[in-house]
């Protein structure tokens, strides 16, 4: 599973522009705010048009060549800096909204994010912690094909900070799942990263 | 308290009102879901053209629906030709002009709740697999509800005391097409009504002051979703 990524997008005074192709495991997006690390990511999940380029997963054009696959059918699983819950519908309706696949994947899935005591709950009633957790097993139950992460835990204390990360690291390692994070905080682009892409 | 006439003025104008604003909803919400979600040349006309009876003097739209609507009226022959009816003097007409009055009210009341809904929440949804129906469904349209509710709300108000372009339209027909307004206003020149003007204009401020605040209620819900109620 590999990423290849190439694109360009002016957006106001600012120039994205990204040349990338990795590999398995987990590339980090390194780099000050403001110099278009997100965007990036919204390019890729489909979100966001480039002016030019091409995105390709394992080979297969996401977008470039003619192609732009609305994100729909992208399979990504995003998960913002804010946890984005739908807050009309409970932690459980949360979850569900784009599962694929069997129900122990949803057992699992739960089990290792620790959130099975707050299925009944509303969004509004979470802590950032747990909120995030959420928006981790709604974007993993979907059965993506690989993850993007954009400073999940940027609006989190330490000790919340620590719990998503051991879930990062257990996506990474056990799930196995490709993943594309931003950050702007060394110590966790280190940690997470298997390469580390400046920008 | 109202006697049975008075009874019988209300209660066509609540369904005058009831119907028109029941019509106009779904086009309304329409209207203002193009306008707070798509871009497309010519938007600020139609946006105008919306709004065009909120500023345009009533007995101009009257005058308007009357010639769209009158037998020789493009609208009018076609109903005439295909149905065999006509809305002029009907309490239908009277649905009709409420309605056009009360549409730009319930586009700006709509729109504003669907411009609210925080569009990162559906972005989020589609990178879950749902394409933009299933976004609008489960996303959009209950996050808007309680706006699109106040809207309603304030087009029947607006509607139950539609005048201008009613009296002009479909005339002031007791029975037919006589709603609230209109019978104050035959009230006011009759001698010796002043009774019968007192107490239909205090059914008309409950009923205004009722939806206002109903509508008022359920905009500060506007964005939040109805599960909120």
């Amino acid at each position: 599973m590999s990423f290849e990524i190439d694109v360009e997008k002016r957006l106001g005074d600012t120039r994205v522009s990204l040349t990338l192709d990795a590999g398995e495991g987990a590339t980090v997006l390194f780099g000050p705010s403001g110099v278009g690390k997100s965007s990036v990511l919204n390019m890729v999940a489909g979100l966001l048009r480039p002016d030019r380029g091409r995105i390709a997963i394992d080979g297969e054009t996401l977008f470039g060549d003619g192609v732009d696959i609305p994100p729909e059918r992208r399979r990504a699983g995003y998960v913002f800096q804010e946890a984005r819950l739908f807050p009309h519908m409970r932690v459980r309706a949360n979850l569900l909204y784009g599962v694929r696949g069997e129900a122990e994947r949803f057992e699992d899935i739960i089990g290792f994010l620790g959130i099975g005591h707050l299925l009944d709950r509303w969004p509004r009633t979470l802590s950032g912690g747990e909120a995030q957790r959420v928006a981790i097993g709604r974007a993993l139950l979907s059965q993506p094909r690989f993850l993007l992460l954009d400073e999940p835990l940027s609006s989190l204390d330490r000790a919340r900070r620590e719990e998503i990360m051991l879930a990062i690291e257990h996506v990474r390692d056990v799930l196995k799942l490709p993943i594309l994070m931003v950050t702007h905080d060394p110590e966790e682009a280190e940690r997470i990263g298997n390469r580390v892409v400046r920008m | 308290m109202l006697d049975a006439a008075e009874w019988g003025i209300v209660a066509l104008s609540l369904k005058v009102g009831g119907v028109a604003m029941l019509v106009t909803l779904p086009v309304a919400f329409a209207l203002a879901w193009l306008l707070a979600r798509v871009s497309f040349p010519g938007k600020v006309i139609v946006d105008a053209a919306i709004h065009l009876p909120l500023v345009v003097p009533p007995v101009v739209t009257g005058w308007l629906l009357l010639l769209a609507f009158g037998p020789n009226g493009p609208i009018g022959a076609w109903l005439q030709d295909w149905f065999g009816i006509t809305v002029l003097f009907r309490w239908t007409g009277a649905a009709i002009a409420a309605g056009v009055m009360a549409l730009p009210l319930m586009v700006r009341a709509m729109r504003i709740s669907i411009e609210a809904v925080d569009r990162r929440l559906e972005n989020a949804a589609r990178t879950l697999g749902a394409g933009p129906w299933r976004v609008f469904w489960t996303l959009t349209l209950p996050l808007s509800i309680p706006g699109v509710l106040a809207g309603a709300v304030l087009g029947f108000a607006r509607s139950i005391g539609e005048f201008g372009a009613t009296i002009t339209f479909v005339s002031n027909v007791p029975g037919e097409t006589q709603t609230l307004p209109l019978a104050i206003y035959s009230a006011l020149q009759q001698p010796g009504a002043d009774a019968m003007v007192w107490r239909l204009s205090c059914v008309s401020v409950g009923l205004s002051l009722v939806a206002l605040i109903a509508s008022e209620l359920l905009t500060r819900r506007a964005g939040r979703g109805l599960h909120v109620l």
